[in-house]
């Protein structure tokens, strides 16, 4: 199996979809000749031309209009908002449109696109580049909200989006494109939408991560195991939206204590969501208070002071061995 | 009941005085005083030492991304010398040479770019907004503060910047429509450099200029040799008289060359030629500028070298400035800063937090 970064495991993806389906189209700003900012869409306009890998003029609410459009029809749009910070400007083609579409025509068409687009800070990147805004993808009704956390779930979860019937949000997170390689098999593999994953197994303490997050609170989970002798349970959640509630209420059933990991602020953020179900589901078995460890509830500073800002190892650990101290 | 034409009133200037090869036009030449014009020189000598010495410093990683102007010099100063101070000015993010001449320090851009929010710093008596990522996104603020201006009386101009690029985002269209339907006193200046990052003119419109796009909204648009800083003087004088005047607003589209890549993070060569760069570098704005000083008698190599002397020595002292701030500044509580004009009680909560996660690291170290 060859190993790949995200990047190249992104565009594996892209390839062999669009190998296979003549329906799956390319478009964006930059994702032609270019091969995309990151590079996801590299060599894709040199092997199936400009009719299937289109540059676009530079507007994206026209290239999510479009996107939907092209859905209705029937062809499989894959588009590229060149940074989730420019996404706000297609904002209301997502809400107005691609999320109610199949609702608004009584189930005549369905919006079967894929918006892909990268997240996240730590990347010493300018203003708008570095925010993690996939809340309010999230909280918006029709739509799927996707982030991987590594090459090889990057390239299976994007196939299994481009295949899915309704509009998907595909959060790319930038710390992760070439942070390190993965063996990604060569024939088709998908991963289920909606669909948590256990990313390491431990008894004492469930940490609930997802995206870029999940490789600190990965790297705290061994630290604990080490030093402390604490085996943290990791789950990987994959899929914001449907939220899957099932691993890791099941997983605080047998830990009793949860933190959940992310970059986006506090406030409203996927952590409350996902707070409110271990509520719901597994408050009797809650044996210390949830904590979360998450962004702060301000824009992401400029990149001299974003490591302060975003979840560290050290900030996870921190609140970890708060817990289990608690427990004393 | 036939089908008949409606006529439409339908031309866009085209305005060219000091040629590539430094030729004036007699009949067209501004009347500029020989200090303004050497003011003038000196800021674009500036603008284009000041990227060189940018690119210099991002290439050693001391700084970091960055959106260098080289080549489009005369678009930025031929435009923003008419602002008086009281003007609004209103720039997307390749405006480094006019927010200098705007009164923005230069160990700011090294600030920012290096990723201190202190990099942005408007003294209270500046009407320069900060600089605007998102693509034509600014322009409609233009639009606000030009209908502000007229609420409260006054003739002051909002002058707005963007690029071919932005053009196709609903945001510039929006700003146009509203600025002709309400007459306000706001010049859409487009540096039309050619390339949104990789993407050329060609495709991103079908238009054979961009100044056009004023017609549809009821104003004036033009074009101009973005390269011939007299041609762009010229036009936005004209502009300016027009909004001053409550005539209402101009779009000029200054045809000009981004001579560099978008961002540092970009590599040009990955779509377009050589011969496309080496062609335009033939119509750089500075060096026609100096030949039309020198004719005049106003510059003359030893002045040259002067003033290139001169222009380092700033840089220097800019950058000098900025790597003793870089020392002082950076406290990590200070992204606490401008949240709000008021902290909420919950983000004291999560800045004693971050003191507390510092003061145990300091304690531990």
């Amino acid at each position: 199996m060859p190993k790949l970064t995200m990047v190249q495991a992104l565009n594996m993806a892209l390839k062999q979809e669009m190998e296979k389906d003549d329906a799956v189209i390319v478009l964006g700003e930059d994702v032609g000749l270019d091969g995309g900012v990151f590079r996801v869409t590299d060599q894709l306009y040199q092997q199936f031309g400009e009719n299937r890998v289109v540059d676009t003029p530079l507007a994206e609410t026209a290239i999510v209009g479009m996107s939907i459009g092209m859905a209705i029809y029937g062809l499989k749009p894959v588009c590229e908002i060149q940074f989730s910070g420019f996404s706000y400007q297609n904002f209301h083609q997502i809400e107005n449109h691609a999320s109610r579409m199949r609702w608004r025509s009584q189930g005549r068409f369905g919006v079967p696109m894929v918006l892909r687009t990268p997240y996240g800070g730590g990347v010493r990147a300018l203003e708008h580049h570095s925010e993690s805004r996939e809340a309010f993808w999230s909280h918006m009704p029709g739509l799927k909200m996707v982030i991987p956390s590594g090459p090889r779930n990057a390239r299976a979860l994007l196939v299994s989006a481009i295949r899915d019937p309704d509009p998907v949000i595909f959060y790319e997170a930038k710390a992760l494109y070439r942070a390190f390689r993965e063996e990604v098999p060569e024939e088709e593999e998908t991963m289920p939408i909606g669909k948590s994953q256990i990313a390491r197994e431990g008894n004492d303490l469930t940490m609930i991560s997802y995206g870029a997050m999940t490789r600190p609170t990965m790297e705290a989970a061994s630290e604990l195991a080490e030093k402390d002798g604490v085996e943290a349970e990791v789950v990987d959640l994959l899929t914001l939206s449907p939220l899957d509630d099932d691993l890791f209420t099941e997983s605080v059933k047998k830990t009793g204590k949860a933190m959940i990991i992310h970059e986006a602020p506090m406030s409203y953020g996927p952590g409350a969501e996902i707070l409110a179900r271990l509520v719901e589901k597994s408050f009797y078995y809650l044996e210390v208070p949830v904590e979360r460890v998450t962004g702060f509830d301000i824009i992401i500073p400029l990149f001299n002071r974003e490591n302060h800002y975003i979840p560290s190892v050290k900030r996870i650990l921190r609140t970890a061995r708060k817990m289990m101290d608690g427990m004393k | 009941m036939p089908r008949s034409k409606i006529d439409i009133p339908c031309h866009v200037d085209y305005l060219s005085i000091l040629d590539e090869t430094g030729t004036v036009d007699k009949e067209l030449e501004p009347d500029i005083s020989d200090d303004f014009l050497l003011d003038i020189y000196k800021a674009m000598v500036l603008g284009r030492r000041f990227d060189e010495r940018m690119l210099n410093l991002q290439r050693q990683g001391r700084i970091g991304t960055f959106p260098p102007i080289t080549g489009q010099e005369a678009a930025q100063l031929g435009t923003v010398a008419h602002l008086r101070q009281s003007d609004w000015f209103v720039p997307s993010f390749r405006e480094m040479v006019a927010e200098i001449w705007r009164g923005r320090a230069m160990e700011t851009f090294l600030l920012y770019y290096s990723g201190y929010n202190e990099g942005v710093d408007i003294a209270e008596d500046q009407n320069n907004l900060p600089l605007s990522v998102p693509v034509g996104s600014q322009t409609l603020h233009a639009v606000g503060l030009a209908w502000a201006v007229r609420y409260r009386k006054k003739d002051d101009v909002a002058m707005t910047w963007f690029g071919d690029g932005a053009t196709s985002e609903g945001d510039f269209h929006e700003a146009m429509n509203f600025a002709g339907v309400f007459r306000l006193p706001v010049i859409f200046v487009c540096q039309n450099n050619q390339w949104a990052i990789s993407v050329p003119l060609s495709k991103q419109t079908r238009s054979k200029t961009l100044a056009q796009k004023a017609l549809a909204y009821g104003f004036p648009g033009i074009q101009v040799d973005g390269n011939d800083v007299l041609a762009v003087y010229t036009a936005a004088k004209e502009a300016v008289e027009r909004a001053r005047a409550g005539d209402g607003p101009t779009m000029i589209e200054c045809v000009t060359y981004r001579m560099m890549m978008h961002t540092t993070a970009d590599d040009p060569k990955r779509y377009r030629s050589d011969e496309e760069v080496e062609g335009w570098r033939k119509k750089d704005p500075i060096t026609r500028f100096e030949k039309y000083l020198i004719d005049k008698n106003l510059l003359e190599p030893k002045k040259i070298e002067s003033v290139d002397q001169e222009v380092k020595e700033q840089i220097q002292q800019a950058v000098d400035k900025a790597e003793k701030l870089m020392k002082e500044l950076g406290d990590p509580l200070d992204m606490f800063n401008h949240a709000y004009a008021q902290l909420p009680p919950h983000l004291e909560v999560q800045k004693a937090y971050l003191a507390k996660e510092l003061a145990e690291t300091m304690e531990k170290e």
